[in-house]
């Protein structure tokens, strides 16, 4: 079956109001490998007939590796443009997959006029499988073993350690923690803009550490819920050599495997 | 009589030496820049966990169990000490002794405590001494830093001596009385009460002298050590942020430029307010900062939670987010003389950024918040971090290479990579399901 995404500008010009603006993000849009988790989560979202959109090409980057990076002026010019973009279109609720993304529309567009309900996906997927919608009965998984990267900007910036776990919970599968984990969990290594520069000189690189504390789990599978933390832990499993032994999903492509979508 | 006047007289000083410090320091506060903490009532929920029942200090659980004993038996002990004040003022014994249940409830609960706290220090000590803790090592940890915590540890060492020594010895001179009061103590009292009574009182007055001698000298020392905690950490808690770690304070000067830039018709309108001074976007030195983070420098004891949970530290880079607060605290007292005495245009050739905490240390940080979220304290790091980045890169265009691209990026594409926003929908492509 096709799947054809809602286009915000499309779907208010038939003058229909979605409930949700679905925001991709600047990974999920262009990044290989990222795109293949907005596709997965794309057909959850169809599977539990949401009533969504997208705002395809007037979609720009929220501003956030530009704020943490210090250029205040760069975000404020995006968030000013996406705030403006939201009134246009009535946005009232946003779901993101990206927790930097989630974070900076939740805590920082508030200063700048733009309050919205700001929904990270895990916490939308949690609500499906609470109320009983999303059942996932497949045992596909059932003799993996699963660990759960925390991202810092969902966990220790929002407090939300729960909703990806229950979301895994709910997949037939053994899960294992990492010896860091919740709030202590330790950072991938790419936030605060160091995704996209060269790191400073240490004796080690961040997600190499990180890597080897998922490694320590035994776990066949690491479950990421952030585009940067799966760009740096897909890179630790390579560095380790064990990219054919050990698999790094997004909790959404985990749910759509299992499903059979 | 003698003893009330050289009693009163040595109060009035140390209080007077401490006003003196403290006011200096709030001197040095009021050349900072606002902050805003948030609504009161979420404040005092927070003090109450985070300060009273020391949550954070409780993650590390063990040292935190002690470290814990340790405050609530301060908190309890103060009482006595501000009853050795009242009693050293009027010249009656056990002032407070009026309470009746109250009384004996601080009584007993300060004699046990005296004797945790007492063990708890002596822990402490052997721990710095003899035990290497990684966390307590660093580059920004000098000699100084080692030196002020076992000197603050031997002072408090005393104090709990003498204070154990007052309870034994007040039991030995009224048994049935210490019983009631020193339940612990007072199986040590027993042992004296043959001595002769005078000798007694002598003693007694030895350690009451000393103890509220070492009182006197220690709070005095608090403000120009990293023990400043003692002082400024509730209030330190309480003034903290209410909202997520994940959020940053708005530039709103920068909104109303972004606003002008925007939108044309403002820009030619007539200004509807006089120019102001131009601010320095971002912080270079002691002045840009808000009062917070200098509060927090006060606070900050040099536990060394922060950098032993920061992944660049961690990893080996230079970035040690408890130096931040010490360079911070160092740089404010370097400075903040001279302008109290020249005016703001003071200037040493110097800064807090490059002289004291180089441009390598900030680009390293993830801004995972994991030092802030270890802080006993609430000390927050990642925003004297990130407030130090703004200045970098819109004051001077000096960030790495890769995040000018990144910036270029966005401002041509609205993305950080270089991809066309026509391709944003790309993605989408054929995509089916079952």
């Amino acid at each position: 079956m096709n799947i054809e995404i809602p286009v915000m500008a499309d779907v208010t010009a038939k003058g229909q109001q979605p409930e949700f603006l679905f925001w991709v993000g600047c990974a999920g849009a262009f990044d290989d490998r990222y795109k293949k988790v907005s596709r997965a989560f794309t057909k959850i979202l169809h599977h539990l007939n949401v009533n969504y959109a997208v705002l395809g090409k007037e979609e720009t980057c929220t501003g956030d590796p530009a704020r943490r990076a210090g250029n205040e002026m760069l975000y404020q010019m995006q968030a000013l443009t996406n705030i403006s973009t939201f009134t246009r279109y009535n946005v009232k609720k946003i779901i993101t997959i990206c927790p930097h993304c989630y974070n900076i529309f939740k805590n920082d567009y508030p200063d700048l006029g733009g309050h919205y309900e700001v929904i990270n996906y895990t916490q939308f997927l949690q609500t499906y499988i609470e109320n009983g919608t999303l059942k996932i009965t497949s045992d596909k998984f059932a003799d993996k073993s699963i660990t759960f990267h925390d991202p810092c900007y969902l966990g220790r910036a929002n407090g939300e350690y729960a909703a990806p776990r229950k979301v895994l919970e709910a997949i037939p599968s053994t899960k294992v923690e990492m010896k860091r984990n919740k709030s202590f969990a330790l950072c991938c290594g790419a936030g605060g803009g160091q995704m996209f520069k060269e790191a400073e000189k240490g004796n080690k690189e961040v997600f190499i550490e990180r890597t080897e504390d998922a490694l320590e789990t035994g776990a066949n599978i690491i479950a990421t819920s952030c585009p940067f933390c799966m760009v740096m832990l897909t890179d630790g499993l390579k560095y380790k050599n064990k990219e054919e032994e050990i698999f790094n999903y997004d909790i959404a492509e985990l749910i759509v495997m299992a499903m059979g979508w | 009589m003698i003893k009330q006047i050289v009693f009163i007289t040595a109060t009035i000083l140390s209080f007077g030496i401490l006003g003196y410090s403290l006011l200096r320091i709030y001197s040095f506060l009021k050349l900072t820049k606002s902050h805003k903490s948030g609504p009161l009532g979420k404040r005092i929920s927070k003090t109450l966990f985070v300060a009273l029942f020391q949550t954070k200090i409780l993650r590390r659980p063990v040292i935190g169990v002690l470290h814990a004993l340790v405050f609530w038996g301060f908190i309890v002990i103060l009482f006595g000490s501000l009853e050795i004040i009242i009693d050293g003022f009027t010249g009656i014994e056990k002032s407070l002794s009026s309470l009746g249940f109250v009384y004996h409830v601080i009584s007993i609960s300060g004699d046990v405590f005296s004797w945790i706290i007492l063990i708890a220090i002596c822990v402490f000590f052997v721990r710095r001494v003899f035990l290497s803790v990684k966390r307590f090592e660093g580059i920004e940890m000098k000699r100084r830093s080692h030196s002020d915590a076992n000197f603050a540890l031997s002072l408090i060492f005393i104090l709990m001596v003498t204070l154990i020594w007052m309870n034994i010895l007040s039991s030995a001179m009224n048994l049935e009385e210490g019983k009631l009061l020193y339940p612990i103590n007072a199986l040590f009292g027993q042992f004296f009460t043959s001595l002769d009574h005078t000798i007694l009182l002598r003693a007694y007055e030895i350690n009451w002298w000393t103890h509220i001698g070492v009182i006197f000298l220690f709070m005095n020392i608090l403000p120009y050590s990293k023990h400043f905690h003692v002082f400024m950490s509730v209030p330190n808690v309480f003034f903290s942020r209410t909202e997520p770690l994940g959020k940053l304070p708005n530039m709103d000067n920068i909104t109303k430029e972004v606003k002008l830039m925007m939108d044309p018709n403002l820009a030619f309108a007539a200004p509807t307010e006089p120019v102001s001074e131009i601010e320095r976007f971002g912080v270079k030195d002691v002045e840009d900062v808000t009062w917070k983070n200098y509060m927090d420098s006060l606070a900050c004891t040099q536990c060394g939670r922060c950098t032993a949970s920061c992944p660049a530290n961690i990893t080996g880079k230079m970035l040690s987010p408890r130096k931040i607060m010490i360079d911070l605290r160092a740089r404010m007292k370097e400075k903040a003389p001279h302008i109290l005495k020249e005016g703001k245009g003071y200037n040493d050739n110097k800064s807090l950024l490059r002289d004291y905490i180089t441009t390598e240390e900030l680009w390293a940080c993830t801004t995972c918040n994991a030092c802030a979220q270890e802080c006993p304290v609430n000390i927050n790091h990642p925003e004297m971090i990130v407030f130090m980045r703004r200045f970098l890169v819109m004051e001077e265009s000096a960030a790495p290479t890769g995040l000018n691209v990144m910036f270029t990026n966005i401002e041509n594409n609205g993305a950080p990579w270089p991809f066309s926003p026509e391709d944003r929908l790309l993605w989408a492509n054929d995509l089916t399901t079952n």
